[in-house]
């Protein structure tokens, strides 16, 4: 019972680094962006790749899976998203579909299309008990990683200079170019943010999650929870949303396996009927 | 005043709701592939199926401005409603569909109240989401849907008991554009008429539709439900013609698709949607001969271009070529220069 709970946490915590990037595009910039999971794809594939090919140790793997993202989603923000942002939805959304079918052949040309599986070191294998509980190591260790990625995000967005102009750029783009706020600077630099953080969950998710070409696909729905569910006026949003998902689907599939993603999916459209705007997100 | 401006707005409908020649020659053209192309008719078949798929998109996204990444929903509820009917001894196939139309159409009609709260993204994540459900049901209730497996084993009477289905696909192409055919004739009746004005107005300004009085939630409920049922009719076309449902009808691959055909066809005239299918079809057909694995990047590539490019910028070019070749051929140059606006 517990051990569901715990690997449902970390689960959660996995999802909640994936999906953050989009919270911001999404949720405070208001851009449909259904290709998110293709960053997080690429971060796994570099990890894969890195340690497969290379032999590079797993740890050192992890900066290259978040900037090689971080790269490619800056490159793609100045050239495509930014000319995109004052577009409608449907626009946003046959773009961005259009880039997930592009990287999901792309990644299946060049590297196939069976699972990808990496190695963990020795000392995040296995299971230890704590007080009774078996406790997966890798699934503390990832717990460890994203509970520190979630106070640096909530510190960055709420105490540095950046975040404050970050928030006041999304609140009103024109009033913060006024003020001498390099709104597009700022853009660019939080999706590149966003993309490396997804590179981040995909490199340390591939061994939960499972890594193949169809990822962006199959997990953009999850991606999506969380931001709709969670809202996006704060990091604590989507947060608790990818903890309450994590747990309900590692406990949903664990219970009733016959019901499968059914119960995911039936409690995002009674949240999403209740209250458009978000569990979590006062209306705004 | 009021009867003047009643009389004016019957007038332009009636002017748009004339049929022109080159509608005309479109569907005698697509009546004449049915003896032209005897080996493909399999292949225009699909075309057909998609075409009508794509034309009660259309309904709803090009006429009354609602997005949808759902819309799959509808097309395989169709088709597994007229597969579970006829498997279940029901054979008859307009049964199927009208069995099939009535469906979807409560599927739509119950559905339309949750889609019509909130805006763009929640409408989005919301007809995904009912996609999704769908198809998850489908995939568990194995006793009932085949599971991943599909339904097998559909035998499909005669259409009036007369015309049999053969393996080259001449009744299912006939049967097909038939249907399409007709319901494409009422869905242009339908945009042509004040209802369909109303809901381009929603579309344009649902604030300012809403004060000059247009019921403008009952409209959305009343075109969501038509598209519901359009859809599930060419989900049961599919169904009844190739004989097997599979998961496949309901996936989100479906649903892209179709917004991808939309898109290729031109969003907000009904044309689009069965140019779309056309080119659509014809391009996968070729792209997946030369790569037979990989032309869904292409595929994707075509619709970063569309978008990046503009949609509307992209068919109103085409048109204006057209209309100035048109005016150059008959000897008065440069007269149109005004991108002209699509009416049907």
């Amino acid at each position: 019972m517990l051990t569901i709970l715990f690997d449902g946490i970390a689960y959660g915590m996995l999802l909640f680094v994936l999906a953050c990037g989009l919270a911001v595009t999404l949720g405070l910039m208001n851009f449909v962006n259904l290709a998110h999971g293709a960053f997080a794809m690429a971060g796994g594939y570099i990890t894969a790749v890195l340690m497969n090919r290379f032999g590079v140790p797993f740890l050192a793997t992890l900066p290259a899976a978040v900037i090689g993202p971080a790269l490619i989603g800056l490159v793609l923000e100045r050239t495509l998203y930014a000319r995109l942002y004052n577009r409608s939805h449907l626009h946003q959304v046959l773009f961005s579909i259009g880039l997930v079918f592009m990287a999901v052949a792309a990644v299946d040309y060049t590297m196939g299309s069976q699972q990808q599986l990496i190695q963990l070191p020795p000392w995040l294998q296995g299971r230890v008990d704590v007080f009774g509980v078996r406790v997966g190591l890798y699934r503390s260790f990832i717990i460890a990683v994203c509970g520190v990625l979630v106070v640096l995000l909530q510190l960055i967005l709420t105490q540095t200079r950046f975040g404050i102009r970050l928030r006041a750029a999304v609140d009103d783009q024109r009033v913060a170019d006024g003020l001498g706020i390099n709104v597009n600077l700022i853009f660019a630099v939080t999706f590149a943010f966003g993309s490396g953080l997804a590179g981040l969950g995909g490199a340390l998710g591939a061994e939960i999650l499972g890594l193949d070409p169809t990822f962006p696909l199959k997990f953009m729905i999850y991606f999506l929870i969380v931001v709709t569910v969670g809202g996006a006026t704060t990091i604590t949003g989507p947060f608790l949303a990818s903890l309450l998902l994590g747990i309900a689907d590692v406990a949903g599939k664990y219970y009733v396996p016959q019901f499968g993603a059914f119960v995911i999916y039936t409690f995002m459209l009674v949240v999403l009927v209740l209250r458009p705007q978000g569990l979590f997100a006062r209306a705004r | 005043m009021s009867d003047d401006s009643t009389a004016d707005v019957g007038a332009t409908l009636s002017r748009r709701g004339r049929w022109s020649l080159a509608e005309i020659l479109f569907w005698l053209f697509a009546l004449a592939t049915l003896f032209l192309l005897p080996e493909r008719l399999l292949f225009l078949n699909e075309i057909a199926i998609i075409g009508l798929f794509a034309v009660s998109l259309d309904l709803i996204l090009g006429y009354a401005g609602i997005i949808s990444l759902g819309h799959g929903a509808f097309f395989g509820l169709g088709a597994y409603a007229a597969g579970i009917l006829t498997k279940h001894g029901m054979g008859d196939p307009l049964i199927g569909l009208i069995i099939a139309a009535a469906a979807a159409a409560v599927l739509g009609f119950a559905t339309s109240f949750l889609v019509l709260r909130g805006a763009d993204l929640t409408k989005l994540m919301v007809t995904l989401g009912i996609a999704l459900v769908l198809h998850e049901i489908a995939n568990q209730a194995g006793w009932l849907t085949g599971g991943a497996d599909g339904l097998q084993g559909i035998t499909v009477n005669p259409i009036f008991g007369i015309f049999e289905f053969d393996i080259f696909g001449t009744t299912a192409y006939a049967y097909s554009l038939t249907v399409t055919f007709l319901l494409f004739v009422i869905a242009r009746r339908l945009v042509v008429s004040p209802f369909g004005l109303s809901l381009r107005s929603i579309r344009d300004n649902p604030l300012r539709a809403r004060a000059i009085g247009i019921p403008v939630n009952r409209r959305l409920v009343v075109i969501y439900t038509v598209s519901a049922a359009y859809a599930g009719v060419a989900g049961a076309l599919l169904a009844q013609t190739t004989q097997f449902v599979s998961l496949d009808v309901l996936s989100f691959q479906r649903s892209a698709d179709v917004l991808l055909v939309l898109v290729i066809g031109g969003i907000g005239y009904l044309y689009g949607g069965l140019i779309g299918a056309v080119v659509f079809k014809v391009l996968q057909d070729v792209l997946a001969d030369i790569t037979p694995q990989y032309w869904q990047f292409w595929i994707g590539l075509v619709l970063v271009v569309i978008v990046m490019v503009g949609p509307e910028r992209f068919t109103e070019r085409t048109t204006t070529l057209w209309r100035r070749s048109v005016a150059r051929l008959r000897g008065r140059p440069d007269k149109v220069t005004a991108a002209p606006v699509k009416e049907v």
